[in-house]
């Protein structure tokens, strides 16, 4: 109990209130008996000097009776004790007592030590020195005594009961005492007063404490620990809701920011697990698919070679030779995709590479009654590709458009053509670093399917991360938070901090700062710095002009692609077929595409068909 | 004409024995066979072959323990290896510890004809070398040696690592002396990539045959020998000078080079 953050928050402020109320009452309660020990002794003086001048007339006429009268009037009026008058021997000559008259007082104990610890005693006191407080044994009440010495003067030696001898200068003195039960009971009353309210403060501090501890404290932690426990149960999609702008709130944000990026990872570890496992899968079955595949390989050239007058057989003969050679590279192409090695380019017609996928499928069409409408362009030059892959590709192509269409049949349209496009909204950034060589490109977030081009931006005191579309000249740029347009970023690269704007140069389209990066073999790029605005100069590219690309289309007229599904088609496992597909195809399409410097998209219409359109670029790349 | 030659053949598949036995039968070819590596040693011992063609992956003892073995016990008999499983590490390991030639299975009758013929060719020089001791025979081209700094993979292909950071490749003189005179050389275009154990270029040659030159080393194609399109027998006459294959940029000079054999260590190359 005592280890919670709130109970021990309240015991510390509650103490420190404690003390504190206790200095303050302690000085307070001090100087309020002073104060009204003041008002006493005054009052004990006054009262003093009152009964001193009253009698004096009767002393001077040695009037006994009147004197003891006046004294016992006193005497008994409310908050006064005892007024007593005392000679010089000690003997009590008058009380307001009356009953110890004639006593004597020791003169070692009570007022008479003021003055007569010496020998001889004084014969003045100060006023101050008069009073004391006095405590009796038997009784709880403290009195405050004040002795009023009675001097000789020279009628008290000459009146006519000559009781006093002319030779003494004191004659006695007039002892009053008050009680201080009203003072007492005024401080008991301010202490008791000083307790309740310490009580009060500390049950009142206790109560604000917890409130606002359970409120910003507790609440929030519980989350948090809730959190972690879902995400250790392995629910990594939790997030917190609860977002304040305090320390805790900021934690919560790190933690979900953490859980974020941990589920990317756990995603790209299941999905290179995955890869792998599918590696160790596809090396087996290469051993396994080879034996066989060299039985029906050996065998059929060996028959071809036999049977070299039969040309009626060499043409069936070259079909399965040449197909097992597919399969060859096909399992080769898998062990590829488990090492992945690069293609293998070489000059080749794609028209050609077309016919040869349409004739592997020609009896799929038929028997599916799909109609094949080849619309290619004779005069397409040879692109630099591996045919294999290539014929692969178109093969993926259309065996998905057969099977978008279903049993009713309907019509593919296969096309080539060539193309010039300007390479801004084409040429891709595959390679940027800064100044110091530190590498700009970030595979784990991807812009358009491409990996994109991560740099550090600030815009006044915010911070943060900004991924740059890697296609020239297209916009889709993500920031880590948000930017309004039109503000100018100053820009990092992420990891040595090294500035990459270019103050010398100013985008001529709104006067901002620019900014470059260094593409390796490309020269630079560079772009505004301002937010919204789309300039960018990449000369190495633009110098070469509009580029010609063979652009490939394979259309059919099958059930469409939903669009919520079209940004997923290229992902790996992902697929519409159910149990019939591996997901594995378009992935490993857009993948050859890629590695051929090309592009791939599509445009679907539900019901009404879809079209791929393969991308090719002519010249390569330098 | 080749009556007199026999060849051993290894594999744990018995379609694959009977298809070799097949196609070496009708060229006219002895061929005795093993299911297993045990049984081909017993069978070196009984009488000496022109040839092995052995498995790499077997139960029991794999294809690289035979080729220890079979190297001590004859050593003047070529083994070429074959593989399903054909990794760029096997072909290297292989031509590394001594095999004569590697060929990837599936393989297609001409692909066999191809290695077979170059695996015999392969014995007659070394035969001819260590029978007489003495001067080249007459017929025999003049052996042109290759570099000492050069790097070779087996006996078939050869790296010069140039001052400017890029390898030259090319084929080595033996394996020019076990093919015919070439008709043409298959080569990649520039800008195209070499793996390291892995065809990178097939030369043609007069009796029809192809045959693939296994890349030393992996890199990016800079620069091809465009002489080697229109005069093909450079190759033959100076392989390793004007008739280099490709000029590449290594990707991993450190690792492949080390997987390497100098070129001085056999006068044959």
């Amino acid at each position: 109990m005592i280890r919670r953050i709130g109970i021990r928050l309240i015991l510390v402020v509650g103490i420190t209130a404690i003390l504190i109320i206790g200095v303050i009452a302690f000085f307070n309660i001090s100087a309020m008996n002073a104060s009204l020990l003041t008002e006493v002794e005054r009052h004990a003086h006054q009262l003093s000097e009152t009964v001193k001048h009253s009698t004096r007339m009767d002393m001077l006429r040695n009037e006994r009776e009147r004197i003891q009268e006046t004294i016992s009037a006193i005497g008994r009026q409310p908050g006064i004790g005892e007024v007593r008058v005392i000679n010089k021997e000690g003997q009590i000559v008058y009380s307001s007592a009356g009953n110890d008259a004639g006593t004597f007082v020791d003169r070692s104990v009570e007022s008479c030590h003021l003055c007569h610890a010496t020998d001889p005693p004084h014969e003045e006191l100060a006023v101050n020195e008069r009073t004391r407080v006095i405590d009796r044994p038997g009784d709880t009440t403290r009195y405050l005594a004040v002795i009023n010495p009675i001097y000789n003067e020279p009628a008290c030696a000459s009146a006519d009961c000559h009781v006093h001898p002319q030779t003494r200068t004191v004659l006695g003195v007039l002892d009053v005492t008050m009680p201080l039960g009203e003072v007492d009971r005024q401080i008991r009353a301010r202490m008791l007063e000083m307790v309740l309210f310490a009580a009060g403060a500390f049950l009142a501090l206790s109560l604000i404490i917890a409130f606002f501890v359970h409120r910003w404290v507790d609440q929030p932690v519980n989350e948090l620990v809730k959190a972690t426990q879902q995400i250790a149960d392995g629910n990594l999609g939790y997030r917190i809701t609860r977002e304040g702008d305090d320390e805790l709130g900021r934690l919560g944000r790190s933690f979900n920011h953490m859980t974020a990026k941990l589920s990317e990872a756990r995603m790209q570890l299941f999905q290179s697990d995955k890869l792998a496992s599918l590696g160790r899968l596809a090396a087996g079955v290469a051993h396994e698919i080879n034996n066989p595949l060299t039985g029906v390989l050996t065998y059929s050239s060996f028959l071809m070679k036999r049977t070299q007058n039969q040309p009626e057989l060499q043409e069936d003969l070259k079909v399965i030779v040449r197909e097992t050679l597919r399969s060859r590279e096909i399992v080769k192409s898998l062990l590829d995709f488990a090492r992945q090695t690069v293609p293998k380019k070489s000059e080749a017609n794609i028209n050609d590479i077309i016919d040869r996928a349409a004739a592997v499928v020609s009896n799929q069409l038929t028997l599916h009654h799909v109609e094949l409408k080849k619309v290619t362009d004779p005069d397409v030059p040879p692109v630099t590709v591996d045919a294999n892959q290539m014929q692969q590709v178109f093969i993926n192509l259309l065996v998905n458009a057969i099977d978008a269409m279903g049993a009713k049949g309907g019509t593919i349209s296969v096309g080539s053509s060539i193309l010039r496009l300007s390479p801004q909204g084409t040429a891709q950034v595959k390679k940027a670093t800064c100044s110091k060589r530190h590498s700009l490109i970030d595979p784990s977030v991807k812009i358009g399917g491409l990996p994109a081009i991560r740099v550090k931006v600030r815009t006044g005191t915010e911070e943060g991360i900004m991924h740059i579309d890697p296609v020239y000249g297209r916009h889709h740029n993500q920031t880590s938070f948000p930017i309004a347009s039109g503000r100018e970023l100053q820009i990092q690269c992420p990891e040595c901090g090294v500035s990459l704007m270019d103050h010398g140069i100013h985008c001529p389209k709104c006067n901002a700062e620019t900014f470059w990066m260094e593409i390796p073999g490309q020269g630079k790029w560079e772009a505004c710095s301002r937010l919204g605005c789309d300039w960018q100069r990449w000369e190495s590219v633009d110098r070469d002009g509009l580029r010609d690309y063979v652009e490939i289309s394979v259309g059919d007229t099958g059930c469409g692609i939903p669009a919520d599904e079209l940004p997923k088609i290229f992902e790996p496992f992902f697929s519409t077929k159910g149990q019939k597909g591996t997901g594995l195809g378009l992935s490993v399409i857009w993948g050859i595409i890629d590695n051929h410097n090309g592009s791939i998209n599509v445009e679907s219409e539900l019901n009404k068909g879809t079209t791929f359109r393969i991308r090719l670029p002519l010249q390569q790349p330098r | 004409m080749n009556a007199d030659t026999e060849i051993l053949v290894i594999d744990d598949e018995q379609v694959i024995l009977d298809a070799v036995t097949k196609i070496c039968t009708s060229e006219g070819y002895r061929v005795a066979s093993a299911l297993d590596a045990e049984t081909g040693l017993q069978l070196l011992d009984t009488r000496s072959f022109s040839l092995i063609l052995c498995d790499v992956m077997m139960p029991k003892m794999d294809g690289f323990a035979f080729l220890k073995l079979s190297l001590r016990k004859a050593p003047d008999t070529p083994v070429i290896m074959a593989t399903g499983f054909s990794t760029v590490e096997t072909a290297v390991q292989a031509l590394t510890v001594g095999a004569a030639d590697y060929i990837p299975k599936p393989f297609t009758f001409d692909e066999l004809m191809s290695a077979v013929q170059r695996g015999l060719r392969y014995r007659a020089i070394r035969q001819r070398q260590q029978g007489t001791g003495g001067p080249p025979l007459p017929e025999d081209p003049i052996v042109v040696p290759c570099p000492p700094r050069y790097r070779r993979l087996g006996h078939t292909s050869w790296v010069s690592l140039e001052n400017d950071g890029t390898a030259r490749v090319g084929v080595t003189h033996l394996f020019v002396r076990t093919i015919e005179q070439p008709v043409s050389v298959e080569m990649l275009a520039a800008e195209g990539e070499i793996v390291q154990g892995t065809v990178c270029a097939q030369i043609h040659t007069q009796d029809g045959l192809v045959h693939p030159v296994l890349s030393p080393i992996s890199g990016r194609i800079v620069d091809t020998n465009a002489e080697l399109q229109s005069f093909p027998t450079i190759i033959e006459k100076d392989p390793y000078f004007t008739g280099w294959l490709y000029r590449a940029i290594p990707t991993d000079v450190e690792y492949e080079i080390a997987r390497l054999q100098p070129c001085g260590s056999d006068p044959l190359t």
